[in-house]
C-alpha cells in the first residue's frame, strides 16, 4: 500500500461506510432480493391473462313461487353449473364464459333475499345484485364502481346470448403484451427510483442519526478530519450501492420479463445519477440536527411517504385529482421516475431528459448545500 | 514556551444549567492533570471546551498559546481526546478503526502496528468492535487518541465502569506514556485512586467551580497531621445528640449504620481522651479503623458530599 492514495482520508471512509453496509446481511436482502421479489410479485400479478370472477346475488324469495319460472332462475337452469355443496348452503350456480384473447370470466351466482344481499354487497363480495322483474330482469349495483359495472355489462351480455366480443370485434383485439407498454414496463423503473430514494434517505438519514447518537460523529470531526470527505465518502458508497441494485433488478426483469431500455443508456446513467443526487442532498438536509433515531424515523418517513403514494411508482399520479398533478409533477421522486421511464419505454434521450435531471442536480445541490450549513456535527 | 493549556475565567451555560462558572486553570508542558469531581460537577463540559468540541459563553482557552479561533486545524494535530462514551462503528475490525483514523492525521499502517502494541490489542487486531470488551473498547479508543503522538492528551472518564483490572491496564498505558515526559493529559474522573496514581495536579471541581487544587501532597499538606477514625458501636438507633453530646471533639455520626467518624489532629493525645469519652457514656466499640485523610475526605469537607453521591 505504497500507492498515497491508500494512506488519503477519502479512500478510507468509503472504504469504512462501504464494509459498514456490506457486513449487514439484511442488506443484500431489503437492498437487492425485496425488490426483485416485488417486481416478480406484482409483474406475474398485472401480466397473466387474469380469469375474472364476478359475485352476483339473485334475489329468490321461497313464498313466491312464481319467480322460479323468471328468465334469470331459467337461464341458470339452463346455462349454469350448479353448485354441489356451497360453503355456506345457499343455492349457487356456476358459470364461466370462455375467452383466451381477454381472460375468461366467471359468474357465481348466490341465490338469497334482499337483506342477505345489501350485506354482502356492503361487504364487496357481491359486485352485482339481479332481481326478476316482470318478465325481465332488474339489475342493481354501484355505477361508481368500475368492477360491478364491467360485471353488468358482461352478465347482459351473456343473458342475451352475444359473446362478451362479436368474432369481427375479436378479431381487431390485440393485446398489448410488447415490451414497453405492459404493467411490468411501468412498474420496474419506478421500483428502481423507489429503490434509490428509500436507500438514500434510509441509508444516509438513518445512518447519520446513528453515528450522532453514538457521538461517533463528534468524535471523528475532533480530528483534522475534514467534513466534506466525510459526506463525500457517504455518497459515493450509498450511489454506487443503488447502482449495483438497480443493476440487478433490470437484469432480473430482463431475464423473467424481457424488459429492456429502448432510450438512451447514456441519459440514464445521467438522470440516474441525479435522481441519486437530489435524494443525498434531501438526505443530508434531514438528518441534518437529529440526534434520536425515533425523530428521524418520523422524518425520513414524512419525506419517503408522501412521495412513494403521489409519484406514480405503482399506479399512474394521473389518478389523482386534476389540480393536484401540477404540485405531484415537480415533486423529486415524479421527476426521477418520469424522466427514467420515459427512456426505459418512450425511447427518450438527453433532449427529453436533461431539464429534470438539471432540477434533481439542483435539488440536491440546495438541499446539501443548507443541510451542511445547518449540520449538527456534536 | 506558553503553557500545555490555560483557561482563563471561563463560563457555559445550557438552558437552566450553569455548567461551568468562572474556572481558571493552567497545565504545564509535560504535567498530567486531573479533574476530580463527581457526576454532573461540570467535568465533562470544561474538558469538550478545552478539546473545542464546544464554545464557552464568556472568557478564553488557549492551548500551548493557542486559541481554537483561527487555529483548529492546528490544534486538531496536536491534541488526541477520548470522550466520555464513544461507540465506534460496530462491525469495522480494531485494525481498520485505527487505519481509518491514522488517515485523518496522514498516518500510516507503521504508527497503527505501534498503537496496536501499545494499547495490547495486537490479537484483537481483526476482531469486530462490537465483539470488544469494555475495557478493549476503551483500549481502542486510547490508542486512537495517542495515533497523532500527541502535545496534549485530553482524556473524559476514560476508566469508568471498568473493572480493577481493565483500569489498571489503562493506567498502566498512561503512566508509560507520562515517563517519556513529551505529552501533557487533563483526565477526569470522579475515582480519587485515579486522580491520585496517575497526575501531578489534581483539581477538585464541583458546580461548574474550582475548589480547590494543586498536587496531591499540598492539597492534603494542611491536613497531614489529621487522622481519621472511623469507628462502629455495639447499639443500634442512637441518635447524633446522644452519641456526640459532651465530646471533646466533632463527630459525625450515620444512626442508621451506627457508624461514626472523627479527625483527630494529634492522634497521641486524642486518642486516649475518645476512649476515655466512649468509656464514660457507656458506648461500646465493635470496630475501628485509623487511615490518613483522603481527596474524598477532603471533598466532602468542601462540599458535604462524597465523591460518589
Amino acid at each position: 500500500m505504497s500507492n498515497p492514495i491508500c494512506h488519503h482520508q477519502f479512500f478510507h471512509l468509503v472504504a469504512a461506510h462501504g464494509k459498514e453496509i456490506i457486513r449487514e446481511p439484511a442488506v443484500i436482502f431489503w437492498g437487492i432480493i425485496f425488490p426483485m421479489l416485488i417486481s416478480l410479485g406484482l409483474g406475474l400479478s398485472f401480466t397473466q391473462t387474469r380469469d375474472v370472477v364476478h359475485h352476483v346475488g339473485v334475489i329468490s324469495d321461497s313464498a313466491d313461487a312464481g319467480q322460479n319460472d323468471s328468465k334469470i332462475h331459467a337461464f341458470l337452469r339452463e346455462h349454469g353449473q350448479k353448485v354441489s355443496e356451497p360453503t355456506d348452503h345457499a343455492p349457487k350456480y356456476r358459470l364461466t364464459v370462455e375467452n383466451p384473447q381477454l381472460g375468461d370470466t366467471t359468474f357465481v351466482f348466490t341465490q338469497t333475499d334482499w337483506k342477505t344481499a345489501t350485506v354482502l354487497l356492503k361487504r364487496d363480495r357481491l359486485h352485482l345484485i339481479v332481481e326478476p322483474a316482470g318478465g325481465d330482469i332488474a339489475y342493481h349495483f354501484d355505477p361508481r364502481n368500475p368492477d360491478a359495472e364491467l360485471a353488468y355489462l358482461k352478465l347482459t351480455k351473456a343473458i342475451s346470448g352475444k359473446p362478451v366480443a362479436s368474432p369481427e370485434i375479436a378479431g381487431n383485439i390485440k393485446p398489448l403484451t410488447v415490451t414497453g407498454t405492459r404493467y411490468i414496463d411501468f412498474l420496474v423503473p419506478g421500483l428502481i427510483t423507489m429503490g434509490a430514494m428509500m436507500s438514500c434517505m434510509w441509508g444516509i438519514s438513518y445512518g447519520m442519526i446513528d453515528k450522532r447518537s453514538k457521538k461517533l460523529l463528534r468524535r471523528m470531526v475532533a480530528t483534522p478530519m475534514r467534513k466534506s470527505h466525510f459526506l463525500m465518502a457517504l455518497m459515493v458508497v450509498r450511489i454506487s450501492m443503488n447502482i449495483i441494485e438497480a443493476v440487478l433488478l433490470f437484469i432480473f426483469a430482463y431475464l423473467v420479463f424481457d424488459i429492456a431500455v429502448q432510450g438512451s443508456i447514456a441519459a440514464l446513467a445521467v438522470i440516474f445519477l441525479a435522481g441519486n443526487i437530489a435524494f443525498c442532498g434531501i438526505a443530508i438536509f434531514v438528518s441534518s440536527r437529529t440526534a434520536t433515531t425515533e425523530v428521524g424515523n418520523g422524518l425520513v418517513n414524512a419525506v419517503v411517504l408522501p412521495m412513494t403514494v403521489m409519484s406514480g411508482i405503482f399506479f399512474s399520479y394521473h389518478n389523482f385529482p386534476d389540480w393536484s398533478i401540477p404540485f405531484i409533477q415537480k415533486l423529486p421522486l415524479t421527476l426521477f421516475t418520469d424522466g427514467i421511464r420515459s427512456i426505459f419505454n418512450e425511447g427518450a434521450g438527453f433532449a427529453e431528459t436533461t431539464i429534470p435531471a438539471a432540477i434533481l442536480l439542483a435539488v440536491g445541490g440546495i438541499f446539501f448545500s443548507v443541510g451542511l450549513r445547518v449540520f449538527r456535527w456534536h | 514556551m506558553a503553557p500545555a493549556v490555560e483557561v482563563q475565567d471561563v463560563y457555559k451555560s445550557f438552558k437552566n444549567v450553569r455548567a461551568v462558572r468562572g474556572v481558571d486553570l493552567e497545565i504545564e508542558n509535560g504535567r498530567f492533570a486531573a479533574l476530580l469531581g463527581p457526576n454532573g460537577a461540570g467535568k465533562t463540559t470544561l474538558v469538550e471546551m478545552i478539546e473545542g468540541i464546544q464554545k464557552p459563553d464568556q472568557g478564553e482557552i488557549r492551548i500551548h498559546g493557542m486559541p481554537w479561533k483561527g487555529n483548529e486545524q492546528r490544534l486538531r494535530h496536536i491534541i488526541g481526546l477520548s470522550l466520555q462514551e464513544t461507540r465506534f462503528i460496530d462491525k469495522l475490525s480494531v485494525w481498520e478503526i485505527l487505519r481509518l483514523f491514522a488517515s485523518f492525521f496522514s498516518l500510516g499502517k507503521n504508527r497503527v502496528n505501534e498503537i496496536l502494541e501499545l494499547v495490547g490489542l495486537e490479537d484483537k487486531r481483526q476482531a469486530w468492535v462490537v465483539n470488544l470488551s469494555g475495557g478493549q473498547r476503551q483500549r481502542l479508543a486510547l490508542g486512537i487518541a495517542l495515533l497523532n503522538h500527541p502535545r496534549v492528551l485530553l482524556l473524559d472518564e476514560p476508566t469508568t465502569g471498568l473493572d480493577p483490572n481493565a483500569r489498571r491496564e489503562i493506567w498502566s498505558i498512561l503512566l508509560d506514556l507520562k515517563k517519556g515526559a513529551e505529552t501533557s493529559m487533563v483526565l477526569t474522573t470522579h475515582y480519587m485512586e485515579e486522580a491520585e496514581e496517575l497526575c501531578d495536579h489534581i483539581l477538585i471541581i464541583d458546580q461548574g467551580r474550582v475548589l480547590r487544587e494543586g498536587s496531591l501532597d499540598q492539597l492534603l499538606a494542611d491536613e497531614t497531621r489529621e487522622k481519621i477514625i472511623e469507628f462502629t458501636l455495639d447499639a443500634a438507633g442512637l441518635s447524633k445528640e446522644t452519641v456526640s453530646a459532651g465530646a471533646p471533639f466533632s463527630i459525625e455520626w450515620d444512626s442508621f449504620n451506627a457508624r461514626g467518624t472523627v479527625i483527630l489532629d494529634h492522634i497521641e493525645s486524642q486518642l486516649p481522651q475518645f476512649f476515655e469519652f466512649l468509656h464514660q457514656k457507656n458506648l461500646h466499640m465493635k470496630n475501628m479503623e485509623c487511615r490518613k485523610k483522603t481527596l474524598d475526605d477532603l471533598f466532602t469537607e468542601l462540599t458535604g458530599r462524597r465523591l460518589h453521591e
